[in-house]
């Protein structure tokens, strides 16, 4: 798994690839952590190109989620999420938890 | 019938889940139903690695039979006793804040598997068998 961030005016994008176990989700935490510590609360996370999430990778988006929202307004929300991810998500419940966005410029524009 | 022996670590799961795959497509799978046995292996061992063998040093022999229609991967381990009927079953409804993270894997395994049967053996440690049967798409 790689994840590679950007930061823009109003939120930062964080481009997640490969894949995402319980062995790679502590970097995907990791890499949401190190954005709130420069204080950016608003994400984008770009899933276009991951190619598997366990619920390592589940749990490390939820509790991501709660350390966004904890903030005034701040907020992750997904773009480009794989049919086989959006899948589990429906499975597991997740899918009231996060707003998604067919593609990236809309999920940016959201903020 | 195809076996191999694992270390018990976070780091093998994505050798776990290619060999696995390859079981399920040597079976002529949907590509659906590969993933569906890669994820649910997947959430399986990573439950071993953590809940079994607490990060202790350790293997996972993991197997696969296909026959009569039907997938079965064996996962055995001599860690302590992980019997996934004893995780209750997870939260999927509250709110952000009041949502648990516990127990999803094993929700998703039952999901995406038509068997989940555990079984713990003197001297032989515990065995887990995960079944699941071959759809023909018409």
């Amino acid at each position: 798994m790689e994840v590679t961030t950007q930061y823009f005016k109003h939120c930062a994008l964080l481009t997640v690839k490969g894949r995402v176990d319980s062995y790679t989700a502590p970097k995907l935490s990791e890499a949401i952590e190190a954005a709130n510590k420069n204080n950016v609360f608003k994400l984008v996370l770009d899933l276009g190109d991951l190619e598997y999430m366990s619920s390592a990778g589940f749990r490390a988006l939820l509790v991501g989620q709660r350390a966004c929202k904890r903030y005034n307004r701040g907020e992750i929300v997904l773009a480009r999420v794989p049919k086989k991810i959006y899948e589990a998500f429906e499975l597991t419940g997740f899918t009231p938890l996060f707003k998604m966005f067919d593609d990236v410029t809309a999920a940016v524009g959201s903020f | 019938m195809r076996t191999l022996v694992f270390p018990a670590s976070f780091e093998q799961l994505d050798a776990i889940r290619e060999f696995v795959g390859q079981a399920a497509r040597d079976a002529e799978m949907s590509e659906t139903e590969i993933c569906a046995v890669q994820m649910a292996v997947d959430e399986a061992c990573s439950n071993i690695i953590e809940h079994a063998y607490h990060g202790r040093t350790g293997e996972i022999e993991v197997t696969s039979d296909f026959r009569d229609e039907t997938l079965t991967i064996i996962l055995r381990d001599h860690g302590d006793s992980f019997d996934p009927d004893s995780v209750p079953q997870p939260d999927l409804t509250s709110n952000l804040e009041d949502r648990q993270v516990g127990g999803l894997g094993v929700y998703l395994m039952r999901h995406l598997m038509d068997e989940v049967r555990y079984e713990q053996r003197a001297g032989a440690g515990n065995v887990l068998f995960l079944v699941k049967r071959r759809r023909r798409q018409t």
